[in-house]
């Protein structure tokens, strides 16, 4: 029995989302660009939008069925559902809020940390505490399904990371169907078992986040989970290696062989900085300047005008960067991979 | 130039103040408060005040219990021909009141529209109290339906799709999160409707004519005052005066809005 099972098309303004997808016990990550159709999947799900047709099955449990005219009320389905920016009752006490839906809140409020709150009411809480308080409201119905809008979108960057790592435990410890939607990959790596990447309402690729990572199905998702996209001319070069004329001006060297159009696509993570062209293995240097540089905890993210890498935070201090600085960008030829541009 | 147009500016609102303020001051210049206490005691204002009273407070009474749900209806749901509707609420709000009071007979009256079905119960309405309480309803339910759509309107629908999510049916999501959210939108359109009713003059003399302690309201009084005893007219005006400050002192003090400026302090930046 699979406890959350999703077969339905659902039209849109501009587009339909078709979706066929089961979720285990497990936590499944949407990700896409904003008006990819990710917030209609899970208001179909909780029956707040109706699909054109196919199903919606919760274990043995049908709550939508196009064919048999089977549409549970929202009310009727067993989903916990985190909206975005949390929708919690303005008017309402945090307990009064948790406890909404019936059943008592204090043992929720204790397991989320949130027992001091009790008494507050929304909008005297920080970012961080809302959400809490959206996750313990949406658990107090002891939900069979888990639904969660963007919910790290509304945390500033400082407690984004504590919260990300919170969440995370507890999304393991429920080990409830949950199903996410983030427009950021990184949210979704960290929180998913499984991820899928969608493009105009319809699923792109899925897999677990390294594989998605390792071999993106298309240059689409590689910018999703942050590669750089870089667009050139290939053609063989000595001893099996691709030389890629980019349209940027340099020529880079890759494993991958196709010839042609192509784009190459190079992880933040891959590429390593140096003032002076190093001594090393590395058989693409590229000189770039320095457009600007953001601290990530102990990693950093240094934009160049070429391309985006990241390096930690202590190869940060040993060089010394600074935006306008001119630097050398290495990577090596395996770690750059090709996707023909079809056409 | 710049201190030229501040001047105008200045010169333009006091203006406008003094020409609004003089008539309103000048009726308390002319009636001393002993007066004024005393005009209550007479039976023309003392039979028309309860007469106001009364038709007011059923006809509000009517309006918010009527309109509340269809402001509700008409400020959440989206259907075809939903302007229309609207439209047709806002009707009343641009005709004249003599207007009103003609098309109330042409509905009511004993040669009206319904007025085959009245007379078959042995129901006459025109120039009865219920008369100047259809009258009432007719001029003051646009006001308090327009502000009762506007607030569950702006309501976030977010909220209320969380209260479906949690196993509210529709009718407990609109008791415990529409109806106290839009409770400051629903205050405001309510003081003005009431106001508006209060006021009631038009549509009343010419539906339900002007009987002393059956349907002569506070304003027919005075138009009825008018000619005989201009004093009582005037300290009827000056009660009015007082009963319509208190309503929109009431209106900015009390903190009905709280809850709009919600939205704003969502993306407050957490601490």
């Amino acid at each position: 029995m699979v406890p959350l099972r999703l077969d339905f098309a659902l039209a849109l303004r501009a587009f339909d989302v078709e979706l066929e997808l089961d979720v285990g016990a497990e936590t499944f990550a949407v990700v896409g660009p904003s008006g990819a159709g990710k917030t209609s999947i899970l208001r179909a799900v909780a029956g707040l939008a109706r699909p054109e047709r196919g199903a919606i099955a919760c274990g043995d449990e049908l709550w939508f069925d196009a064919d048999s005219n089977v549409d549970l009320r929202p009310e009727q389905r067993s989903v916990g559902y985190v909206f975005q920016e949390y929708a919690l009752f303005p008017h309402l006490t945090v307990e009064q809020n948790v406890a909404f839906g019936g059943g008592r809140a204090d043992r929720l409020l204790r397991r989320l940390d949130i027992e001091h709150l009790a008494r507050a009411k929304p909008p005297e809480l920080s970012g961080g505490e809302r959400q809490r308080v959206a996750l313990a409201r949406a658990l107090a119905r002891s939900p069979r399904v888990l639904l969660l809008d963007e919910p790290m979108a509304a945390l500033d960057p400082h407690t984004r990371g504590t919260v990300r790592a919170e969440l995370h435990d507890l999304l393991r410890e429920l080990s409830l169907p949950t199903l996410l939607v983030t427009h950021d990959f990184e949210d979704a790596a960290a929180l998913a078992d499984r991820v899928g990447v969608l493009v105009a309402g319809r699923l792109r690729q899925v897999g677990a986040p390294g594989d998605l990572l390792g071999s993106p199905a298309d240059p689409f998702v590689a910018r999703l989970a942050g590669a750089n996209l870089l667009t050139g001319v290939a053609a063989p070069a000595p001893s099996g290696l691709t030389a890629v004329l980019l349209d940027a001006g340099p020529t880079i060297y890759v494993a991958d062989s196709t010839s042609g159009r192509t784009e190459v696509v190079v992880y933040p993570w891959d590429v390593s900085l140096a003032r002076e062209t190093p001594d090393d293995s590395a058989l693409n240097h590229l000189p770039d300047q320095i457009v600007s540089l953001t601290p990530l905890g102990n990693r950093a993210r240094v934009r160049l005008r070429l391309l985006t890498a990241e390096i930690t935070a202590a190869s940060l201090e040993r060089l010394q960067l600074a935006p306008g600085d001119h630097v050398v960008a290495s990577f090596k030829a395996t770690q750059a991979r090709l996707f023909s541009s079809a056409g | 130039m710049r201190r030229a147009f501040a001047a105008v500016l200045a010169v333009a609102t006091a203006i406008a103040l003094a020409f609004l303020v003089l008539p309103v001051v000048a009726i308390f210049v002319r009636v001393p408060l002993r007066d004024l206490l005393g005009a209550l005691g007479d039976d023309v204002t003392r039979d028309a005040l309860r007469v106001s009273l009364e038709t007011s407070a059923i006809a509000h009474a009517a309006v918010l219990v009527v309109g509340t749900p269809a402001g509700y209806l008409l400020g959440r749901k989206r259907f075809r021909g939903r302007g229309l509707v609207i439209t047709l609420v806002e009707l009343p709000l641009v005709l004249p009141p003599a207007v009103a009071g003609i098309a109330l007979f042409a509905a009511f009256g004993r040669a009206g529209l319904l007025g085959d079905e009245l007379n078959a119960l042995g129901v006459q309405i025109p120039f009865t109290q219920a008369a100047v309480v259809l009258a009432v309803i007719f001029v003051e339910s646009p006001f308090y339906l327009r502000g009762a759509i506007a607030a569950f309107e702006s309501l976030d629908g977010s909220l209320l799709d969380a209260a479906r999510t949690l196993g509210a049916s529709p009718g407990r999501v609109f008791a415990r999160i529409a109806l106290p959210l839009a409770a400051g939108g629903l205050g405001a359109a309510s003081a003005l409707a009431l106001a508006r009713g209060l006021g009631e003059f038009g549509a009343t003399i010419i539906f339900a004519g002007s009987l002393q302690g059956v349907t002569q309201t506070l304003p027919l009084a005075i138009y009825a005052q008018f000619e005989q005893d201009f004093d009582t007219a005037l300290a009827i005006s000056a009660l009015f005066i007082v009963i319509g400050a208190v309503l929109l002192v009431a209106l900015k003090l009390y903190p009905w809005f709280r809850f709009v400026s919600i939205s704003r302090s969502r993306f407050a930046p957490s601490t």
